[in-house]
C-alpha cells in the first residue's frame, strides 16, 4: 500500500516504521463519549455511516458493583446470535476458552467497584467489513487491566455476529461477568477506516 | 475532514544509545500509540518510563506465546516494566506496538496495551498490560532497555496521536 509522507511529501511503498512519519488521512473519528457521575448502563453509537471500511472502538472503563466485563452489540441485536473466543494470562497461568449462543460479545476486563482505585481497563476493539452485506461479521479485541498485584488479566478476544446486515448502531453493554453500570470516566471512541478503492 | 491520527515524532538510532525520549508530548490527543523496531547487541528487555517517574509505580500483567506453551507472568510495584519480548538482538527486529490510552486525562491512572514479539527461534509473542500509578498527564516517554544494555544504530521508534472527536 503506497503512502504519502507528511515530511516531504513523497510516496512510500508501506508503512514500516524506520521510513518517514505519514498521516493515514482515512482514520477518522466519528463519536466520542464520557460516562459522568453516576455512571450509565450502556453506551450506544447510532446512525454509523457505512462508509468506512473497519470500525475500531477504543476505550477505558470500570465497573461499578460487580461488573468486570465490557462487551459490545451489533444493531441493537441481544438475542442469541453472538459467538467468542478468547485467550488470557492472569499473571500466573493462560487459558482460553470460547462459547456460542451469547446475547453480546465480551471484549476485555475491566475492574469492579471493590477493585484498585482509580484503575481502568481498556480495549482496542476492530469490527472488521462492518457495511459489507454478504458476510456474518467479525471483530477481534485486545485489551485487559492490570491491578498492581491485586489482579487483572491481558486478554484477546475475537467473536462473530452471525448477521449480514450493515452494522449501524454499536453499544456497549456489560459483560458476562458481574452485574453493574460502566463508571464515572468511562470513555469511549468510535473511529472509522477506510481503505483505498 | 480534522486529522485524527498523527505521526508526533520519529526517532532512528544513527548511533547506539542507552535511551529514546519523546518529550513535551501535547495533551491534544485522547491515546498515544508507539510504533518500536529495537535492535540490542545484548540479549535484553525494553521498559518504559513515564514523566522521568523512577518510582515503584508500574505493574505489568502478562501473557506470553513461544511457540510451543501459552504462559502468564506479573510484575508489581516495579519501576522497570517489561515491555517487550526477552531477548532482543540485532539479527531479529522485534515489532512492537504500545497503546497508551487516554494518557492526558488527570483523574486516572494510565494503561498501555501492547502486543510485542521477536521471531528468533528463541522468541515468542507477549500481550502486555501496563498499569502506571499516576493520574498525572503523560508528557515524557523515555524507552531503553531494562539491564542497561544500549540500543544499538538502526532502532526506531515512531509516536503517533490519535485524537478523538
Amino acid at each position: 500500500m503506497a503512502v504519502v509522507s507528511i515530511k516531504n511529501k513523497l510516496r512510500r511503498g508501506n508503512l514500516l516504521v524506520g521510513n518517514d512519519p505519514y498521516i493515514p488521512t482515512d482514520f477518522e473519528s466519528i463519536a466520542t463519549v464520557t460516562v459522568g457521575s453516576g455512571g450509565s448502563s450502556s453506551i450506544s453509537f447510532t446512525s454509523i455511516p457505512s462508509t468506512y471500511t473497519h470500525l475500531q472502538l477504543r476505550f477505558i472503563a470500570r465497573g461499578t458493583s460487580t461488573l468486570a466485563r465490557a462487551a459490545i452489540r451489533l444493531n441493537s441485536d441481544s438475542n442469541a446470535n453472538y459467538s467468542l473466543h478468547y485467550l488470557y494470562g492472569d499473571g500466573s497461568s493462560a487459558g482460553a476458552g470460547g462459547t456460542g449462543a451469547q446475547g453480546q460479545i465480551d471484549v476485555t476486563t475491566i475492574p469492579t467497584s471493590s477493585q484498585t482505585s482509580n484503575t481502568f481497563g481498556s480495549a482496542v476493539v476492530d469490527i472488521l467489513d462492518y457495511a459489507n452485506t454478504n458476510k456474518n461479521k467479525t471483530i477481534r479485541s485486545l485489551g485487559g487491566d492490570d491491578l498492581n498485584g491485586s489482579g487483572g488479566y491481558s486478554i484477546l478476544y475475537s467473536g462473530a455476529w452471525y448477521n449480514t446486515n450493515a452494522v449501524n448502531t454499536l453499544t456497549v453493554v456489560p459483560g458476562t461477568v458481574g452485574s453493574g453500570d460502566f463508571a464515572q470516566y468511562s470513555h469511549f471512541a468510535l473511529y472509522g477506516i477506510k481503505v483505498a478503492s | 475532514m480534522a486529522i485524527t491520527y498523527e505521526p508526533i515524532a520519529t526517532t532512528t538510532l544513527s548511533t547506539a544509545a542507552a535511551s529514546v525520549t519523546f518529550s513535551s508530548i501535547s495533551g491534544s490527543y485522547t491515546d498515544l500509540l508507539l510504533v518500536s523496531v529495537p535492535l540490542s547487541g545484548s540479549s535484553d528487555n525494553l521498559t518504559m518510563q513515564f514523566n522521568s517517574d523512577t518510582g515503584t509505580n508500574y505493574s505489568t500483567t502478562i501473557l506470553t506465546g513461544n511457540g510451543s506453551s501459552a504462559s502468564s507472568t506479573r510484575q508489581t510495584s516495579t519501576a522497570t516494566p517489561y515491555m517487550s519480548y526477552y531477548g532482543l538482538t540485532n539479527a531479529t527486529p522485534s515489532p512492537n506496538f504500545y497503546h497508551i490510552m487516554n494518557y492526558s486525562n488527570t483523574t486516572t491512572y494510565k494503561t498501555t496495551l501492547s502486543r510485542v514479539g521477536n521471531a528468533s527461534s528463541s522468541g515468542g509473542v507477549d500481550a502486555i498490560v501496563m498499569l502506571w500509578r499516576s493520574t498525572s498527564a503523560i508528557t515524557s516517554i523515555l524507552i531503553k532497555q531494562y539491564q542497561g544494555n544500549n540500543l544499538s544504530s538502526g532502532s526506531t521508534f515512531t509516536l503517533y496521536g490519535i485524537k478523538a472527536a
